[in-house]
């Protein structure tokens, strides 16, 4: 099953995340990886790499993050792990997420994942 | 000829460490007011492990190898877009310097337009953003002239001063299209940006210990 890991600034906001993600999909390999080690608001380089670690497999991990320095460091985290299967999801974190999480659990491909979750983009909340 | 050991560039770290903690009161105003508060706070936390770990390092002599440390301790550390900015600057710095005792003139300029292609793709930002860059990239085209004209280091890097003092000044009249400072839009206006602030505060100290 693909890994996902949701990067945050904000510890909560990550956990919160992974918490809606499971509603749907409560075996998923989903983990937060959000703030810093202490607890303040940020991005950890350490943290981000601990994550991705832990949901690793075969099958590749969906990285989500929010915004600025999530996204340059894990750029960083992926580069400095050579020959892995990790792919960075340009797309809304919580929509994203539920998709994504849904997905792993009924074994869908890195890449098919990869895609819907990026089709949460322009899915419309509110219908005119 | 002036040039830079690896032993010198420690001890520019060091002063860069301390700058940097005198001036994180006035780096995190100015993030305070077109971000989240917290540039001063990164950098200081950040080159404070720089310094501890430079300190614990076993001597080494190549100048790449000091700078990889350096960059890896910042995107350890920092915690915000400055960590893999300055971070991605360093490593990219080192892995030109790499196996190098010295940098001369022309070997610094080499390292810093590797730093500064280092931000650019990390960023993927160009000057006139209201970013680091706006410091960062005049001060590498002064540098180049000034070394293009037979200037030694020490001269050199204080041209690249004086260009980045005005590009901060800059930073001032235009509106941000990247990092936190660009959700304030029109709002941004009239602020100077943390990053090419602390970029600048990094060149004058390196400027003063040549
Ligand atoms: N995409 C970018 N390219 C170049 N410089 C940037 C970019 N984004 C931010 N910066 C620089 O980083 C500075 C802010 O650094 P700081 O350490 O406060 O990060 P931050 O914005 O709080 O990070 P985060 O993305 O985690 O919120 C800005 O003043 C700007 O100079
Ligand atoms: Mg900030």
């Amino acid at each position: 099953m693909v890994g996902i890991v949701v990067v945050s600034h904000s510890q909560k906001l990550a956990e919160g995340v992974v918490e809606v993600s499971r509603m749907m999909a409560s075996n998923a390999r989903i983990v937060a990886a959000g703030g810093l080690d202490d607890g303040s608001t940020g991005t950890s380089f350490a943290k981000i790499s601990r994550a991705i670690d832990a949901v690793y497999s075969e099958d590749g991990v969906a990285v989500l993050m929010d915004m600025g320095s999530a996204v340059m460091t894990t750029e960083m985290v992926i580069e400095s792990m050579e020959d892995r299967r990790i792919r960075m999801f340009d797309c809304p974190l919580v929509e994203g997420a539920v998709v994504a999480a849904l997905e792993a659990v009924m074994g869908s491909p890195l890449e098919v994942i990869e895609a819907k979750a990026s089709e949460a983009r322009l899915t419309k909340k509110i219908m005119e | 000829m002036m040039t830079l050991d690896s032993k010198k560039m420690i001890k520019i770290f060091n002063n860069i460490a301390s700058k940097v903690e005198e001036e994180k009161a006035f780096l995190t105003e100015l993030d305070t007011a077109i971000g989240d508060g917290d540039h001063g706070i990164n950098l200081a936390r950040g080159f404070h492990a720089v310094a501890e770990k430079l300190s614990q390092m076993e001597e080494d002599d190549d100048t790449g190898s000091v700078l990889k440390t350096v960059g890896m301790q910042l995107v350890s550390t920092v915690g915000g877009a400055s960590g893999p900015l300055y971070g991605t600057a360093f490593m990219k710095a080192g892995a030109v310097s790499k196996g190098k005792r010295e940098l001369d003139a022309v070997g610094f300029l080499a390292a810093f337009e590797a730093a500064v292609d280092g931000v650019k793709m990390r960023g993927k930002a160009v000057p006139g953003e209201k970013t680091m860059l706006d410091a960062l990239c005049p001060a590498c085209d002064a540098l180049k002239i000034s070394i293009a004209g037979g200037d030694d280091l020490k001269t050199a890097v204080w041209k690249a001063v004086e260009a980045a003092e005005k590009g901060v000044a800059f930073t001032k009249t235009i509106i941000a299209t990247k990092g936190r400072a660009s959700y304030l839009g029109e709002r941004s206006l009239g602020h100077q940006d943390p990053g090419a602030t602390s970029s600048l505060l990094m060149l004058r100290v390196i400027a003063e210990s040549l």
